[in-house]
């Protein structure tokens, strides 16, 4: 083979090197070199109904599989609206690089045609970002570009193309040897921090292991069980961790914070020790920051330096992957125990015992009312054994899918944590079956975020990606309507979606799907059995639901986790202080 | 409060809006900033002078963008810290004699002398150049061109006597 090629066979040639076997986009001007090549590669392209559907399929397959997805766009409006995607797998640490056209290089600051400065746009929406000037650089960008994306913490990075770079000629070497001697991100955490981890752990009497997106990153789960298990550990999997430990395990607490489980979010409140592995102290975790937590001690182990200590001091800070560091903290403990169980604490253990007796979560759903979600979500669970990928929109049927679905593996929740992105279900559920086609993908949408990016079902059916969607049909954005409820004296601005609701059948069938509804708590089961037996065709499935359910347990956004609130009755004093965070 | 640090990066396209960009983003004032050559012609020295009360943030912050190679606090004391302006006063006949002695004491060099004014430079530690501004405020600064701050370490020599530092 000539080494002489088009700097778009060079990033083709890079990209099957890499492994990359599906890309996500949508083709323009700037771009349309690199979709020449495509065509004769073994990779394949889906073509996505917007750029913004492209990247969170990208996410939602990075998600499914642990491997790097890859988006790709035009110059100008396609890269703009990559931006969004690219924010949120920032926000929650997923490996995505996002190839851009751009216009020539001779072009560029001279407002060319669909012109935009791509590179400073993305540049704070992105873990690394790339202008490729010379097309004799492709080799070494590509290989760096998937090198930061899926190391370290992982993130997003851009690579941005001018179509000039793209039609040049180069030669074709491979990538020289990666040389960011800035770039060294720990893996192992230092020897004697572990250790000091270990003694405080042994001292505790109190503990919970508060865990985050980190360890699903890292591929840490099973060191996580065993780690827990070893050291008798509770474990608080935060909304991003959601399947790093199994929930059936008698160790597990499930969610924290603002629609967490009371024992979760109250178990933390007491602890003495929190032994925290790859999680952030988010907001929507510690409520109030000066309230959380406040007798606990802290370990803090993250492979981003920066997050420790960003929002509470740190006691132990162990700098790693997880995965690594759990596997040294397990050692450690091993040595110090000797064969001996780990200290006995009968008591925690029975605290924690009664909280989950006296605050489960729960729900009743009357046979002649209204659906609600969390009975869907239910018995979704139950028909599937539990053995489906799980995808979210923003919103109340979040919070309910997160609540209510017991997860047993990771990689098996995706949703959009850090930056709540509505209309992220459907392309990540389509990212995510084409990543993983064997498994049943169940989107629980909301039907705001369905009506934002629904034209990806067009995709799916076109491409053959069979990914499910429940579309929780309650006639609101409803989250917001509950915080109306809650804090605006129940004046619901802008929050119904009833003046016009679309028939979600027919628009199903208009996409190339099949469409199907449950109006009563009757049709649920026939509706999830009926959408379970279809598999050459994804499924819309219309479940119409209580317009007025409250996602309950519930912190007051800046409000002390030490006041959960479990239902209506408890209600702060519409007079009292109002929230100012933003949903 | 002011901090002064000293950021070795890669000299790289952009890299000085990458700095900026993230300053911007996270909430960090920059009070003042320097950017040139190092050494090493692969990297770039930013000298950044920021106001907060505690830099552990900025600096975490400044060593996640991948062309951060070092990032250095200098604590007050430990550096040598220089500035650079040049400062047009006012300076009518009557005048003149009295601001010359005042620039004599701080040797600031005249480099421009017009029919009212007078314009000096002055180079050296920023104490020194703000009390020099405060002392020649009075007559009226027409026009004043100020860079920010560079900074070097001390290097730490105690030829075998323990305490005794030199400076550079
Ligand atoms: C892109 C975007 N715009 C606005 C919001 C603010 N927001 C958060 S939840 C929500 C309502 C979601 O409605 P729906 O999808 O119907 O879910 P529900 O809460 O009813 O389950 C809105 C508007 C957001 N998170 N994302
Ligand atoms: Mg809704």
């Amino acid at each position: 083979m000539s080494n002489t090629m088009t700097g778009a066979q060079a990033l083709i040639h890079a990209l099957e090197s890499q492994g990359v076997d599906i890309v996500f986009g949508v083709p323009g001007g700037a771009i349309l070199p690199a979709y020449d090549p495509l065509l004769d590669s073994p990779i394949r392209h889906v073509l996505a109904r917007h750029e913004q559907g492209a990247g969170h399929m990208a996410s939602g397959y990075a998600h499914a599989t642990g491997r790097v997805g890859v988006m790709v766009a035009t110059s100008g409006p396609g890269a703009t609206n990559l931006i969004t995607p690219l924010q949120d797998c920032y926000m929650d640490s997923i490996p995505v690089v996002a190839i851009t056209g751009q216009v020539a290089t001779h072009s560029i600051g001279n407002d060319a045609f669909q012109e935009a400065h791509t590179w400073g746009i993305s540049m704070p929406a992105t873990k690394h970002n790339y202008l490729v000037t010379d097309a004799a650089d492709i080799p070494e960008v590509v290989n760096e570009a998937f090198h930061l994306a899926s190391t370290g913490r992982p993130g997003p990075v851009l690579i941005d193309l001018p179509k000039d770079v793209l039609a040049a000629t180069m030669n074709w070497h491979d990538p020289k040897e990666i040389k960011l001697p800035g770039y060294r991100p720990s893996v192992k955490g230092h020897p004697l921090q572990v250790k000091a981890a270990i003694d405080m752990i042994l001292e505790s009497e109190q503990p919970v292991l508060y865990t985050g997106g980190g360890v699903i990153r890292a591929g840490g789960a099973a060191e996580l069980r065993a780690f827990a298990e070893l050291a008798d550990l509770p474990v608080v999997t935060t909304l991003m961790a959601r399947g790093a430990m199994p929930d059936s395990h008698p160790l597990c607490l499930g969610m924290s914070g603002m629609h967490g489980s009371y024992t979760a979010t109250t178990a933390i409140q007491r602890s003495d020790l929190l032994v925290t592995i790859g999680a952030r102290f988010d907001d929507r975790v510690t409520g109030e920051v000066k309230s959380f937590a406040p007798d606990a001690k802290i370990i803090h182990v993250d492979v981003d330096p920066a997050e420790i200590g960003k929002v509470r001091k740190a006691d132990v800070p162990i700098v790693g992957d997880a995965k690594a560091i759990l596997g040294q903290l397990i050692e450690v403990m091993e040595k110090k125990l000797g064969g001996k169980r780990s200290p006995e604490r009968t008591d925690w253990h029975e605290q924690i015992a009664e909280w989950q007796r006296d605050y489960p979560l729960k729900f009743d759903q009357d046979p002649e009312g209204p659906i609600q979600q969390q009975y869907v979500i239910s018995e979704l669970h139950r028909l599937t054994g539990g053995d489906a990928i799980v995808v979210a929109g923003v919103g109340q049927h979040q919070m309910w899918a997160s609540q209510f679905w017991g997860f047993e593996r990771p990689n098996t929740w995706i949703n959009s944590g850090g930056l709540g992105t509505m209309g992220y279900a459907v392309p990540a559920a389509v990212g995510a079956k084409a990543g993983k086609p064997d498994e049943v993908v169940f989107a629980i949408d909301g039907d705001g975020c369905f009506q934002m990016t629904m034209q990806e079902l067009i995709t799916a059916s076109v491409e053959g990606i069979p990914a499910k969607i429940a579309v929780m049909n309650n006639g609101s954005l409803g989250m917001v309507k509950q915080w109306q409820k809650l804090f605006y004296h129940e004046r619901f601005s802008a929050t119904d979606l009833t003046n016009h609701t679309p028939d979600y059948v027919k628009l199903a069938e208009a996409m190339g799907c099949v469409g199907i509804r449950a109006e009563r708590p009757a049709d649920v089961v026939p509706a999830l059995e009926k959408a379970l037996a279809i598999n050459d065709k994804p499924v819309v499935v219309d479940f119409v639901c209580d317009p007025d359910a409250m996602v309950f347990p519930m912190v007051v956004a800046g409000g002390s986790n030490d006041d959960v609130i479990m239902s209506m009755t408890d209600l702060p004093d519409p007079a009292g202080p109002q929230p100012e965070d933003v949903i | 409060m002011n901090h002064v640090i000293n950021v070795q990066v890669e000299n790289k396209p952009g890299v000085l809006a990458r700095v900026a960009s993230m300053f911007a983003g996270r909430g960090f004032n920059i009070h003042s900033l320097a950017v040139g050559p190092t050494a090493d012609p692969a990297m770039s020295r930013m000298t950044v002078v920021v106001d907060g009360p505690e830099m552990e943030q900025v600096i975490k912050q400044l060593y996640k963008l991948v062309h951060t190679v070092k990032v250095t606090e200098l604590t007050p004391g430990q550096g040598i810290e220089r500035e650079i302006m040049m400062v047009r006063v006012n300076a009518e006949a009557d005048k003149r004699a009295e601001i010359l002695e005042a620039a004599a004491i701080f040797k600031a060099k005249t480099v421009d002398v017009g029919l009212a004014t007078l314009t000096f430079e002055l180079a050296g530690d920023p104490g020194a150049l703000a009390d020099f501004l405060e002392l020649m405020r009075p007559y009226g600064i027409v026009d004043l061109a100020k860079s920010g701050r560079v900074a070097i370490s001390r290097d730490i020599k105690t030829n075998g006597k323990k305490g005794r530092l030199r400076s550079a």
